[in-house]
């Protein structure tokens, strides 16, 4: 057994721990020892890249190492340790964009430092090696870096719409192939610093043209990118580890990206593209309507005398922090024998899974949170809705308006149930740009104001509905 | 429909003619709603006396009087007899109970006039139907008035009191059974101010029970623990312990209500004569199923008997139709639910839509010709086609787009592997083994997190997000390996990815840390 083959057996055992942790993460009950099986497999691979690089790695390496790492994991734990769950998608989005820059780096080092035994052909490939790696790891950082922009609201979430903006694509594109193909035949700095320049304004003008909606997707999409970057970089240097590692993160990361693209009822594609969002502002007919408003109060009441009731949380929530008065809600309302479920849609918040993240930090048991297709015959039998920040994802336009632009992305059928009430803010319409006829149906009532005000106000009006039955129990017996 | 202003069809609502019914199958309040719908209602005279609704107040409410057997659609509460089917004019559509799979020659019989037959009573069990469903609605009449029988029989309070002249304990109440009877039952009862208990072989409705007011029994610890796939193995088991149970609560209750049916069979027999004997003089039993053979041993349809031992059975079989106000109320709203669905154009013309699984599901015969059994019916909703199916792992790492023929799939994969295969054919032997690991990485990549729990999703998301920090690995190999400025980039890329792996793992287990079963 020799150094190298001691790494490559630790690289083959890394790997499989990689894929044992994706697999635990589908599931709840496994979810937690994924996590175990990926620190495992990251400790395993670690080892045995700094045992390979001893052998002929300086002093000082080894030290610059240590501090890297140190400094790196500080950083890391402390930003896990404070972030709150309403901020995970900025999180999610700026570890991507690191993940490029550092695949950027090595991608520069490999041509920087150039193995002086390759020659002929396995040099071209090098140095092409060295491009796609350059050029994804910079889309991915640039994308990232305008993805958590648009998260924080640093910038508009509105999609950059700038003229022939997929000739500009495709543009960037053949840009690459050429600058490709010029450094292949004569490497130097010049080419690199152009072929790293146009990457890094392609990732940018790609998330930019992609609206606030489908943020679920391009951060999944990111997340992919992210592993194909590092897949480049194992072609570049050859390590095993590291194209395995990229192809899972990269081919799983597409694969969610396109469950979300289903559940949005969008082309792929486009949305990589950047394509929707274009057409929706122009087609909005208009359809208006007499709205009626209720009172927190009265919203007390109607859930005070209702059997089942659905809570159909959306991004709102996660703004106005409402996700511990929803939960108290719904303790308090199945303390009083009132069936409460949550029906949460795939892309609701700004990351898929989001709601189900906040929902858990409020200690909400994730028994009675459901899916949509889970849920969504149930709403005809049940007596009261809450849509608390959802729109687009609840409105009734998607199936009954084929010339709607969100026409036959699958909704919450929110309408079918007795009573609706829906928290707003104020009448503006979605993130799609979409009115919703929902606000003005005969079962919906609008409850405006701060959706975490509102709930809490509700809270005290259940709280003052049960005196007087407090009374009268009393006197019965 | 042609003409410009075609001539609305006309509603007849009949007197029923069955003895002892007391309902009508539309009220001066429904009869104001399909007029809305633009028909034209012709009622006979005397039609809704039996509910108390006089005639002058079905005209109030824009109908006509008349002969009910000459309109185009006929609403009615029972099955015809053959003298009214005789009456139906040729191509009318004739709406009422006809229990089709009880009644198999009545079904032949309006068979063979030229009419179509809706049964209100074959609404599938489908949310969107619920509007619907008269057995629900009428279900919950008689859940109420099982318990107002009851509690006339009953010779005592059904709420506990402390009075200057005694103290007086609460009337305990079973009922067996929490469908929507049941469910009505315990409401009623409770509401009297009876301690109420409740039995269900569903556990699922405990919670609807409790709801209620009520106690669930469960049968049995055993009972509990199992989960759903295992309560029809455990049946006999179940029934046994079942029967233990009754005869602990029937020594202890005062009133017993029955609600137990199964579709197309004889109702079960869960008190026997024993039970029934162990029962306190002066208890009172309703059998709410007495007209599918009864729950209870000794149940005498139609009828109350009292037994040796002072215990009353009630077997009556209208109960709805002792509230016939209330009856006829919302047997008619469901009946303006359906003609909401049939009169899609609000203009007065009946249109049966065949596509639609709840119109299909309660046509019994369509112009002469015979239609029952419909096809059954899929109670959850078919999901879109696309959703099916499975994205290709195509060779170059985008998943195929959703519902395309499927000889372009071919065709797709095809030209994918035919480009794999030139691309690594002409590519150095030393790239080969990354290739395939490279190909086999993605497919694996597709396939483990194929089905990923919706809630997971951020979860799954920040964990890969650490493991492509896996990037450092190359950083590792470069730094220190001579050149100043490529240590620099190294020691920049190892630091970055260092956050992501450290925060990566650190908040995904922060995350499921939270997620907790209730």
């Amino acid at each position: 057994m020799t150094t190298d083959t001691a790494a490559q057996a630790a690289y083959v055992v890394a790997a499989l721990l990689f894929i044992l942790s994706l697999a635990g993460l589908s599931q709840h009950r496994t979810s937690r020892s994924g996590v175990v099986w990926g620190i495992a497999g990251m400790v395993v691979a670690l080892a045995a890249t700094v045992g390979l690089a001893s052998r002929s790695i300086s002093a000082t390496g080894l030290v610059l190492i240590v501090v890297a790492t140190a400094v790196g994991a500080g950083i890391g734990l402390w930003r896990a340790k404070v972030v709150e769950m309403t901020g995970m998608p900025e999180l999610i989005a700026i570890m991507h964009s690191l993940v490029g820059l550092a695949a950027t780096f090595v991608g520069w080092n490999g041509y920087l430092d150039v193995d002086a035994e390759l020659s002929g052909s396995l040099l071209g490939i090098h140095h092409a090696e060295v491009f796609i790696g350059v050029f994804i790891g910079a889309v991915t950082f640039t994308g990232s870096v305008v993805a958590y922009l648009k998260l924080s609201a640093r910038i508009a979430s509105r999609p950059l719409t700038l003229p022939g903006k997929h000739v500009l694509n495709i543009g960037a594109l053949v840009a690459f192939v050429g600058l490709t193909i010029a450094f292949v035949a004569r490497p130097n700095m010049g080419l690199l610093i152009a072929v790293t320049v146009v990457a890094l304004a392609l990732g940018a003008h790609l998330v930019a043209s992609i609206g606030g909606g489908d943020m679920p997707v391009v951060v999944s999409m990111l997340n992919s990118y992210s592993g194909w970057a590092a897949a480049a970089s194992g072609f570049l240097l050859a390590n095993n580890l590291l194209i395995v590692t990229g192809a899972l993160v990269g081919s799983s990361g597409a694969y969610l990206s396109y469950i979300m693209c289903k559940a949005m009822n969008r082309s792929f594609i486009s949305v990589i593209a950047g394509g929707f969002g274009t057409p929706a502002a122009a087609a909005d007919e208009g359809e208006q309507g007499e709205h009626r408003e209720i009172s927190a109060e009265e919203t007390a009441e109607l859930l005070g005398n209702a059997t089942s009731v659905i809570i159909t949380p959306g991004y709102g929530m996660a703004v106005a922090q409402a996700q511990y008065p929803v939960a108290e809600l719904a303790r308090k309302l199945r303390e009083r024998g009132v069936e409460v479920r949550f029906g949460i849609h795939q892309v609701a918040g700004r990351l898929p899974g989001h709601m189900n993240v906040l929902l858990a930090e409020a200690n909400v048991p994730y028994d009675i949170v459901l899916e949509m297709d889970e849920i969504n015959d149930d709403f005809a039998a049940t007596s009261v809705v809450l849509v608390i920040g959802a729109n687009d994802t609840v409105n009734p336009a998607a199936t009954d308006n084929p010339s709607s632009p969100i026409a036959g992305m699958p909704v919450l059928h929110v309408w079918e149930a007795a009573n609706v009430v829906v928290f707003k803010r104020s009448m503006a319409a979605g993130y799609a740009g979409v009115q919703n006829p929902l606000f003005f149906r005969e079962n919906t009532q609008m409850l405006f104001g701060d959706a975490k005000q509102r709930v809490e106000d509700i809270l005290r009006g259940l709280d003052a509905l049960d005196t007087p039955v407090r009374e009268m129990a009393g006197t019965s017996r | 429909m042609a003409p410009a202003e075609p001539e609305p069809q006309r509603i007849g609502v009949p007197a029923e003619s069955t003895a002892g019914e007391t309902r009508v199958a539309a009220t001066p309040a429904t009869v104001g709603r399909l007029v809305a719908l633009g028909y034209d209602v012709v009622v006979e005279p005397g039609a809704g006396a039996s509910s108390r609704f006089s005639d002058a107040a079905y005209e109030e409410a824009g109908a006509r009087l008349g002969d009910p057997w000459a309109a185009e659609i006929v609403l009615k509460v029972n099955a015809p007899s053959a003298e009214e089917i005789g009456r139906l004019r040729d191509g009318a559509t004739l709406i009422a109970l006809i229990s089709p799979a009880f009644n198999p020659e009545l079904v032949e019989e309006l068979a063979r006039r030229p009419i179509t037959v809706l049964a209100m009573d074959a609404v599938p069990r489908i949310s969107r139907a619920q509007s619907l469903d008269v057995l629900s609605s009428m279900a919950n009449i008689a859940g109420y008035r099982a318990v107002v029988e009851a509690a006339h029989a009953f010779g005592r309070f059904f709420t506990g009191q402390v009075t200057a002249a005694g103290k007086v304990p609460p009337a305990k109440v079973l009922v067996a059974g929490a469908g929507v009877a049941g469910l009505a039952a315990i409401g009623a009862a409770r509401s009297l101010g009876a301690v109420v208990r409740a039995t269900d072989p569903r556990p699922e409705v405990a919670e609807q029970v409790r709801s209620l007011g009520g106690e669930f029994l469960t049968v049995s610890a055993e009972q509990e623990v199992s989960t759903d796939g295992y309560a029809k193995a455990t049946s006999e088991d179940y029934n046994r312990l079942a029967a233990q149970l009754y005869a602990e609560q029937a020594a202890d209750v005062d009133i017993i209500v029955t609600t137990a049916l199964i579709p197309g069979r004889p109702a079960p027999t869960l008190i026997t004569a024993e039970h029934v004997a162990r029962m306190k003089p002066g208890s009172v039993i309703v059998d709410m199923a007495a007209a599918q053979g009864g729950n209870v041993e000794g149940t005498v349809p139609g009828k109350a008997v009292v037994t040796d031992n002072d215990v009353t059975i009630i077997g009556y079989t209208d109960l709805p139709g002792r509230l016939p106000a209330q009856a006829s109320q919302l047997y008619g709203t469901n009946i303006v639910n359906l003609m909401k669905l049939l009169t899609p154009g609000k203009d007065g013309r009946l249109v049966l839509d065949f596509d639609d699984v709840v119109q299909r599901s309660i046509t019994v015969v369509r112009e002469g010709e015979k239609t029952w059994p419909p096809p059954p019916v899929q109670v959850s909703a078919a999901p879109a086609p696309a959703a099916a199916k499975e994205p290709e792992p195509a060779a170059s790492g985008t998943p195929a787009k959703p519902a395309r023929p499927a000889w372009s799939s071919y065709a797709l994969v095809g030209a994918g592997a035919l480009a794999l295969f030139l691309v690594t054919a002409f590519s150095p032997s030393e790239l080969l083994g990354h290739f395939t690991v490279f190909v086999l990485a993605i497919v694996i990549g597709f396939y483990v997190i194929g089905n990923v729990h919706h809630a997971l999703h951020t979860p799954l998301m920040s964990v890969t997000n650490a493991i492509s920090g896996i990037v450092v690995v190359g950083a590792l190999l470069q730094i220190g390996q001579g050149d100043t400025a490529v240590t620099v980039l190294s020691f920049a890329a190892i630091l970055l990815a260092s956050i992501n792996i450290f925060g990566g793992f650190a908040v995904t287990r922060r995350m499921l840390g939270m997620f907790s079963k209730g």
